[in-house]
């Protein structure tokens, strides 16, 4: 026992000298110059008269994967001070996330706490490949981590410094070493920091250029949310084109803007897609739907059921095929866009390359559906068009001879009513409505849900017959669930699980469920 | 060409007496080597300790000024094999490598070189890969410093304590005739600091020297009945006397009162995660002076009992704080109690976790837990409460904070390799995949997930030995450059053609021994001046008997890897199919080109940059592409247009055109949507000529039909 032993020792006064230790932790993803801010950071520390110890983590981590630098620093004394090399939960002043993920993972391993800790993350995303690769969406709720950051950390400062930093010309770690300065967080005068980048003798004046914006932004402590995507643009919904065409645009406008409320503005933006599409006689076809469904509809209900008619029959009636894709690729806008996209300096020129790469069926589409039709079923003729035609192209468009191709193909859509493709189109949307507006009879919740099981119908070739596909299982299953109360609620479910996944396993795992309870009965409508 | 370069910092190294060297733990241990006379160095690169070996490239003027001798090892066991030099001659020799992975591989070396015993001192760095950062198997070294009696050094982890452990190792080494293994973790091989430096020292009895006047004593060569006598040497006389010298130069140290009920004995790495566990128990101050005694083993192996038993005198308890397992210390100190009938209570692994790294959080508990029972009295009052401070509830991020492994880079020359196998497999079906060590690992992880184990360096079709004979389905294995030259030429490929194995091999060769840092390798492409490069993999192969070798020199053409692929799976070829597919590794790529392309744009010559876009009109937001590239460049947007539920593919600056979306959106037949836009600087003035007239034309193309139909503008 201890006090066998001897006179058991008083602990020591807690020595000030440790309150003086700032340790200051990055976590960034590989690649994103960690090492280039802790040189800063460092260098400036000790311009500062302090002693600092950093220590980071080489190897594997710094191919994309997440990765930690640690550093700590106190005022020089005669006598060196002893660092941890590695941060530790509850014991972290100043937190440099280099993404709002990664700003979630700090706070996941308590490394921002209310009592101490500073957070000063870039508010944009760098998307994890699991995120990616969702068939739907699956990116990750930023608000989430904000919400969080704001309990966890004692102050917190987050704006896109990677936007700022490219704007600048310059890297995350030159934006983020401003904030850092800028949040005060540190006790060490601005000049410090610009002497560490100008010490560091590459890319200097980019670095400070970007250092400046974000020290500003800093200093108002700012917190701003992620923007999904690039700033937005005015949408692109003004009419232009010749008289008599906008006249009878106007036409349709007005039929549009008699739609109640809740539904108008998804009814001006299906019209606008699907005369885009084709002509203002597709719009009129459109309208002539959505009224039909209006009919249905019940007020009471908030007109849910044409909103997402609106939405859904605009998607379906504008479906991409070979006439669409070449009409897109040559137009004017697009050009622009790409331009302004890829922002070529003065002077310089651009080429431009598509990929493209039409199969059989995507010709015998182009088709008057009668021939189309009696190709696609002889295998010997799809063999030999695919010989024909099946192989990757990739056209020029930049080149007048190129670029011509596709745009006679653009023209053609004036022939477009007539094709395979829009038969077959055309039949499913029918199909589907009609069994929307049967089941909505049922219920009106299960005649919305299913009409925005289109969402499932989507992407090209065998991506277009996977979700073909998706979209068919899923109605199976709701056509073994109608009558059932809860057939809304499943429908919902078998539609995102079928979202879930590429395959489509998870959707499998739903429908083992439903049929587990819900036998097929002969109530149950036919498909 | 090394992913990072030292050139500047190895001119540290020059730094004498009275000056103070500066810098991180690597750059010092080098400078301690040069100090103490080394005579050659050498090793294998591999995370922690690939720096190392760039520094040691670096500087191979500095050394070879010197006399010193440094060699790019092909191998650990070529590393440690070299300190062969060191039995017969009075030279010392360092070499370095990665633990215990490398241990494992230059064990065979090891074990002959202790049983053999050394002359010169012998130093083996390894830079041990354990905990958070680690690519690799969580073991310890610790066990081949018993097995083969070489002692271990464990210094704490600051610049002073690494470079004198140097100078220590060596001299322990020469007092005893023993290797010694010198320890550095993950994060001491980058710590930065400083120490006082001393003049480098020229080695007294240089490599030169030995081969002008050769010696050998068979008593050393591992053969009956010397490795008999050799086994008792070390027992009776190499580890007294080791134990002996640790006493003597106090290679372990003691901090805190002399006197005191409990105590901490802890690995030299340990130091400062202890340290700062009793300052914030308030337990030590700044400095590290401490109230809590501690006994630092700075030599980790073999340990000094009467020491030992010095520091326990006068204590009711002792805490032994030892990262990973098995505990081999705490069992040894144990067994040495009991032997020894002390009554002292020990503790280690019972208030410390048995597996994992001991961070800062762990530390405390487990020195708090020890503390609270062995001595509360020493603890503040806030702490005897239990659990005083009050934490805020937090929302659970764990289910949104997605996991973020390391994957290929933008760019990289493998990503369209291993698309190409993925849209193989949707063809034909899953195959027997194996991989092997190297970045093409990260093929494992989704969205590719192919190959589904790893065996070792250069092991990666050795470890499809088993399905050689063949099946309905081909086996397939994955084998890098790096893994292909480190064993992989005689250990996979060798067996293969010996077996007339039915399987397909994929060497991925992307010039460099890319995962660990981008060193040349034997069949890099760039002219190094101290060694040979250009020795194609694809004349190796077929060197050692294989037959069927394609090889492909643009992996990014996915249909040409895909037919490939195709071939060697339907092939009646009997024996092994070796697909060579050759592109340079991304990261040291643009290293090399984008300087010279930005000088070339300055000075006004024609310039083409390529660079990858997604038209957002055309993407219906499916993510097929994504599915089968994963590049960090090729992302998602969400649009501003209510007809849209999921977010469009989309591509950012950081392309750098490396063609993979392209041929893979053709090859798998996805969409149209993408498009390669090559910006030309300094165009002729013929191209701009035609350029203007073209887009002139086009304009009035566009604008013709714009006239004739309705479209929605911006306004």
């Amino acid at each position: 026992m201890a006090s066998k032993t001897q006179t058991a020792l008083q602990s020591k006064a807690h020595d000030p000298a440790l309150d003086q230790i700032i340790k200051l932790a990055i976590m960034a993803v590989g690649g994103q110059g960690g090492g280039v801010l802790t040189n800063w950071i460092e260098d400036c520390a000790h311009r500062n008269g302090y002693v600092v110890q950093a220590t980071s983590v080489a190897g594997v981590a710094q191919r994309t994967g997440a990765t930690i630098y640690y550093m700590e620093m106190a005022p020089a004394q005669e006598r060196a001070p002893v660092f941890s090399l590695l941060p530790a939960a509850g014991d972290v002043d100043i937190l440099v996330a280099a993404e709002m993920m990664e700003a979630g993972r700090a706070i996941m391993r308590g490394f921002v706490t209310p009592d101490r800790t500073t957070l000063i993350a870039s508010s944009h995303r760098a998307l994890a490949v699991s995120e990616k690769t969702v068939p739907g969406d699956g990116i990750a709720d930023s608000e989430e981590v904000i919400a969080a950051a704001e309990i966890a950390a004692q102050r917190f400062i987050a704006f896109d410094m990677e936007k700022m930093a490219v704007d600048a010309g310059s890297m995350i770690s030159a934006s983020l070493f401003g904030a850092l300065a800028g949040s005060g967080a540190l006790p060490f005068e601005r000049e410090s920091f610009e002497a560490a980048i100008k010490a560091s003798g590459r890319g200097v004046e980019a670095s400070l250029r970007a250092f400046a914006a974000s020290f500003d932004a800093a200093t108002g402590g700012k917190i701003e949310r992620p923007q999904s995507g690039q700033a937005k643009l005015p949408a692109a919904n003004t009419p232009a084109g010749p008289k008599h065409l906008v006249e009878h645009w106007s036409k349709l406008e007005a039929r549009a803007a008699a739609m109640p409320e809740a539904a108008r503005d998804m009814a001006l933006t299906g019209l606008r897609a699907v005369v885009d599409f084709q002509d203002l006689d597709y719009g009129a076809e459109y309208l002539d739907r959505l009224e039909q469904v209006l009919a249905q509809d019940d007020p009471a209900k908030g007109y849910e059921l044409t909103r997402e008619a609106a939405k859904y029959i605009a998607k379906a009636m504008a479906y991409d095929d070979v006439f669409r894709v070449a009409d897109l690729k040559t137009r004017g806008s697009r050009f622009a866009r790409v331009r302004s996209e890829i922002g070529p300096a003065k002077g310089a020129q651009m080429k431009l390359t598509e990929f493209m790469h039409p199969r059989a069926e995507e010709i015998v589409g182009m088709m008057p559906s009668s021939l189309g039709r009696r190709l696609s079923k002889s295998e010997s003729s799809m063999r030999l068009i695919d010989r024909l035609f099946n192989k990757g192209r990739r056209l020029r468009t930049d080149r007048l001879l190129p670029f011509a191709q596709l745009y006679v193909l653009g023209g053609l859509r004036k022939y477009r009513r007539g094709t395979l493709r829009h038969a077959i189109e055309k039949q499913h949307m029918e199909a589907w409505l009609d069994k929307a507006m049967t089941y909505r009879k049922i219920g009106y919740a299960l005649g919305v849900e299913t009409l925005r099981n289109r969402r499932l119908v989507k992407g090209y070739s065998d991506t277009h017959a996977r979700g073909l596909s998706k979209f068919d299982r899923v109605m199976d299953g709701v056509a073994l669930l109608a009558g059932r109360d809860d057939a809304a609620h499943w429908c919902k479910l078998l539609r995102e699980a079928a979202l879930a996944d590429e395959k489509g396993d998870q959707l499998e795992g739903a429908l083992k469920t439903v049929r587990s309870f819900a036998e097929p009965r002969e109530t149950a409508l036919p498909n | 060409m090394a992913e990072r370069s030292f050139a500047k910092e190895v001119q540290k190294l020059k730094v004498g007496e009275g000056e103070t060297f500066s810098g991180e733990g690597i750059l010092a241990l080098t400078k301690a080597l040069l100090e103490a006379g080394v005579g050659y160095v050498g090793g294998y690169q591999g995370a922690p300790i690939s720096h190392l070996m760039d520094v040691l490239a670096d500087a191979e003027e500095i050394l070879t000024e010197l006399g010193v001798r440094y060699e790019a090892n092909a191998s650990e066991a070529a590393a440690a094999a070299m300190l062969a030099a060191s039995v017969h001659y009075p030279i010392r020799g360092a070499v370095t490598f990665k633990g215990p992975v490398g241990v494992n591989v230059a064990s065979d070396a090891l074990a002959n070189l202790s049983s053999s015993g050394v002359t010169g001192g012998a130093l083996v760095i390894i830079g041990e890969d354990y905990g958070e950062g680690s690519s690799i198997m969580q073991e310890r070294s610790h066990a081949f410093a018993m097995k083969s009696q070489m002692w271990l050094l464990d210094p704490r982890p600051n610049l002073p304590s690494i470079v004198q452990s140097v100078h220590q190792g060596f001299e322990l080494s020469e007092a005893t005739n023993t290797p010694v293994m010198l320890m550095v973790r993950i994060r001491s091989c980058h710590v930065t600091g400083s120490f006082a430096a001393k003049d480098n020292k020229r080695p007294p009895f240089t490599v030169k020297d030995a081969l002008a006047n050769p010696r050998s004593d068979y008593a050393r060569v591992v053969l009956p009945p010397m490795s008999y006598m050799q086994e008792h040497d070390k027992i009776n006389n190499r580890w007294p006397a080791a134990q002996k010298f640790i006493v003597e130069h106090k290679l372990n140290e003691m901090f805190g009162p002399k006197e005191a009920p409990v105590g901490i004995v802890l690995q030299g790495g340990m130091y400062n995660g202890v340290i700062r566990a009793l300052q914030r128990l308030g337990l030590a101050d700044i400095h590290g002076d401490t109230e809590i005694p501690l006994y630092v083993l700075n030599v980790t192996y073999p340990l000094v009992n009467d020491e030992f038993f010095e520091f326990c005198e006068g204590k009711s308890s002792v805490l032994v704080v030892e990262e990973g397992q098995p505990e081999f210390i705490e069992q040894a100190l144990g067994s040495a109690l009991y032997r020894a009938g002390k009554s002292i209570s020990l503790h280690g692994k019972d208030m410390l976790p048995m597996a994992g790294e001991y961070t800062g959080q762990i530390m405390l508990d487990g020195i708090e837990a020890f503390l609270k029972k062995a001595a509360p009295e020493l603890l503040p009052a806030r702490l005897r409460a239990p659990n005083s401070e009050e934490k805020p509830a937090l929302p659970d991020l764990s289910k949104t904070v997605p996991i973020r492994p390391p994957g290929f880079c933008t760019g990289c020359p493998e990503r369209p390799i291993f698309a190409a196998l993925k849209m193989t497999e949707q063809e034909f079906g899953k195959h027997q995949i194996a991989g092997d060590i190297g970045c093409h690992l990260f093929a494992s992880l989704p969205p590719f997930e192919i190959g589904g184990s790893t065996m070792g360096y250069g092991l990666g079709p050795a470890s499809n030995a088993a399905f050689d004979g063949g099946g309905d389905k081909r086996s397939i294995s994955i084998l890098g450059d790096g893994g292909f030259w480190h064993n992989g030429l005689s250990s996979s490929i060798g067996n293969a053609v010996y077996n007339k194995s039915d399987g397909v091999i994929v060497i991925v060769d992307n010039f460099y021994s890319a995962a660990t840092g981008g060193q040349d390798i034997l069949s890099s492409r760039a002219d190094n001046p101290s060694k040979a490069t250009g020795h194609p993999i694809a004349d190796a192969v077929k060197g050692v008997g294989v037959k069927w070798v394609r090889q492909i020199d643009r992996t990014y053409d996915v249909p040409k890897m895909r037919e490939i692929l195709k071939e060697a799976l339907t092939t009646d070829h009997v024996g092994p199919k070796v697909i060579v597919a050759s592109s340079e590794c991304m990261l040291n790529k643009q290293r090399r080109e984008k300087p010279l392309m930005n000088k070339a744009i300055k000075e006004g010559r024609r310039v083409e940059k390529p660079r990858f876009g997604v038209d957002e009109d055309i993407c219906t937001g499916d993510h097929a592409c994504i599915r089968l590239s994963g590049c960090p460049s090729l992302s998602l947007k969400k649009l501003d247009d209510p007809l849209r539920d999921d977010p469009v593919a989309s591509i950012d600056q950081s392309c750098v055109g490396c063609g993979n979306c392209g041929e893979v959106a053709d090859a798998a037949v996805l969409c149209p949507s993408f498009f390669r836009a090559d910006v030309v600087h300094n165009p002729g003035w013929l191209e701009r000529t035609l350029g203007s007239f073209t887009s002139r034309t086009i304009a009035w193309l566009q604008n013709r039909r714009s006239r004739g139909r309705i479209e929605f503008v911006r306004t």
